[in-house]
């Protein structure tokens, strides 16, 4: 299981990675594992104000749902839309293609506040 | 936590394990989408040594079932099972059972998981009025497995030595695997051709290790109770605890098809006369939706802003590559066609009340070279 030196994480199973002045977000590699095959991802619109820690969508596998928490505060400025044909991305390349949306930080500063890599593996091997 | 013969085999196979009725039991092993097509393209095979077996013996264990189940089983030949329910006396469904019958005076039930020591408690409480009937819980003696998909009978070709091209739907018989005896019925959960075996807790894993060996030009896939699901759900069967359980009737689940009114007393007989006097209320009934999302367990069914019914079960049927789901609404509002709404975590999605089975069955109904009768038959349950 993988989980890139070049991101930050929630101890919810999202990841975020800085791009110039937007973040990336999406889920773990380890979540996607836990999730199954995932056949459907509910987005949210363009211009929606999250807050650090609010649900932003929900990921579906075949027998289960999953709140997707926003890992920072700001507002989604992009929604990967091809996750609505494709949601297997997320299970097939969740850091790459199965991204989820994009955030313009409101305080840049949060992101530092996330796990590193080495934080999130341990969180991970201890069973959480 | 409860473990099967097979559990250091599913672990092995490195299948994710999760409670299941007190049984540590496999979920999934790579897959649910790809266990779902191993099944219904070729061949996958199931643990379900978690299920109860029961046998209801003696000179008077036909008349005793007569009045336990609202089944007939006067019309039951040797060597067939019957789908049946054991019922309250509100007509409410305790389980939902198959009934194995070996002769007249010996008869094999098979139950729920989740069920099994509730059954036999009810069984034997009810024996104790009906001299000469013998009840005995076999759980522990008998693991089972389930092979399901059309090459499930070219597989087990290999290995079992009864013609098993003589047996339809819902037949058995006794037969050896290496010397081991065990009953093989042409029976499932699946829709999909396919056989249930019953083994001597025992032997069970090493009759699991010789169909593996001999799978894999077949196709052969280990399935979780993942896939089991979606399975059982594009056929409509039913699943205790959802679609229903002690406040729903046979006749509420759709599955009036198995009361036989007219066959004599049986406990729940008189609740089920006055309700099919009053008419039903509600209808269990398929449902697809319009709209994005998957309707799920619990999920409220809304019709002109009021809610209406709710959803059992509800899943992507992995065939169909669509959203699908039962739900029991008015029985006004259950013609196929019907549009309704579901309400998916506060957002309304369309919904269309449709045709059920939601993928055709594709159950071996005759034996080879003889004429097509209708068994009164369905699946068995989880």
């Amino acid at each position: 299981m993988k989980f890139p030196d070049n991101l930050k994480y929630t101890k919810d199973h999202e990841w975020a990675r800085v791009d110039g002045d937007t973040v990336v977000v999406g889920i773990t590699d380890f979540a996607q594992h836990e999730l199954g095959d995932i056949v459907f991802v509910e987005l949210p619109a363009t211009g929606r104000t999250l807050s650090a820690g609010e649900t932003f969508g929900v990921a579906e596998s075949v027998k289960t749902v999953s709140d997707l928490y926003s890992p920072i505060s700001g507002e989604v400025v992009e929604v990967n839309d091809g996750l609505e044909g494709r949601p297997e991305l997320v299970n097939k390349e969740p850091y790459g293609g199965g991204w989820m949306i994009k955030i313009k930080p409101s305080n840049p500063a949060e992101v530092n506040s996330l796990l590193t890599s080495a934080a999130y593996s341990a969180l991970i091997k201890e069973g959480h | 936590m409860k473990k099967t013969p097979l559990w250091q085999a599913h672990c092995a196979l490195g299948a994710k394990m999760v409670d299941f009725a007190g049984w540590s039991m496999p979920v999934q092993y790579s897959s649910i989408l790809e266990e779902h097509k191993a099944v219904r393209e070729k061949v996958g095979i199931f643990d379900i040594s978690h299920m109860g077996e029961i046998e209801v013996k003696g000179p008077g264990a036909m008349e005793f079932l007569q009045w336990l189940v609202p089944g007939d089983l006067s019309r039951l030949e040797d060597d067939n099972a019957l789908y049946s329910a054991l019922l309250n006396d509100n007509g409410g469904i305790i389980d939902d059972i198959l009934i194995y019958k070996i002769s007249g005076q010996r008869f094999f039930l098979c139950v729920n998981a989740s069920n099994a020591s509730k059954d036999y408690k009810w069984i034997a409480g009810h024996a104790t009025s009906f001299p000469d009937v013998e009840v005995a819980n076999l759980s522990r003696d008998f693991g089972m497995l389930s092979i399901q998909g059309p090459n499930a009978e070219p597989l087990l070709k290999q290995i079992v030595p009864y013609p098993l091209e003589k047996l339809g739907y819902y037949q058995f018989a006794t037969t050896t695997i290496d010397e081991t005896s065990v009953i093989i019925a042409r029976t499932g959960y699946t829709g999909e051709d396919g056989f249930e075996l019953f083994i001597n807790w025992q032997s069970t894993a090493a009759i699991w290790e010789r169909i593996f060996s001999r799978g894999k030009p077949f196709g052969l896939k280990p399935i979780g109770l993942g896939a089991r699901d979606t399975l059982r759900l594009e056929m409509r069967y039913p699943l205790h605890g959802h679609e229903i359980n002690e406040t729903t009737t046979p006749y509420d689940a759709g599955l009036g098809w198995i009361v036989k009114l007219d066959k004599g007393e049986f406990i729940g007989k008189e609740a089920l006369v006055k309700q099919k006097a009053e008419g039903l209320k509600r209808k269990l009934v398929g449902m697809e939706l319009l709209d994005r999302g998957i309707p799920r367990e619990g999920f409220n069914v809304i019709h002109n802003g009021e809610q209406v019914g709710v959803f059992t079960s509800g899943t992507l049927s992995p065939t169909l590559n669509k959203s699908i789901g039962l739900a029991f609404v008015p029985v006004e509002l259950s013609a196929v066609g019907t549009q309704l709404l579901v309400d998916i975590r506060g957002r309304h999605a369309q919904a269309v009340v449709c045709k059920t089975p939601f993928v055709q069955p594709k159950v071996r109904r005759k034996p080879a070279g003889e004429a097509v009768t209708e068994p009164q038959s369905a699946p068995v349950n989880q």
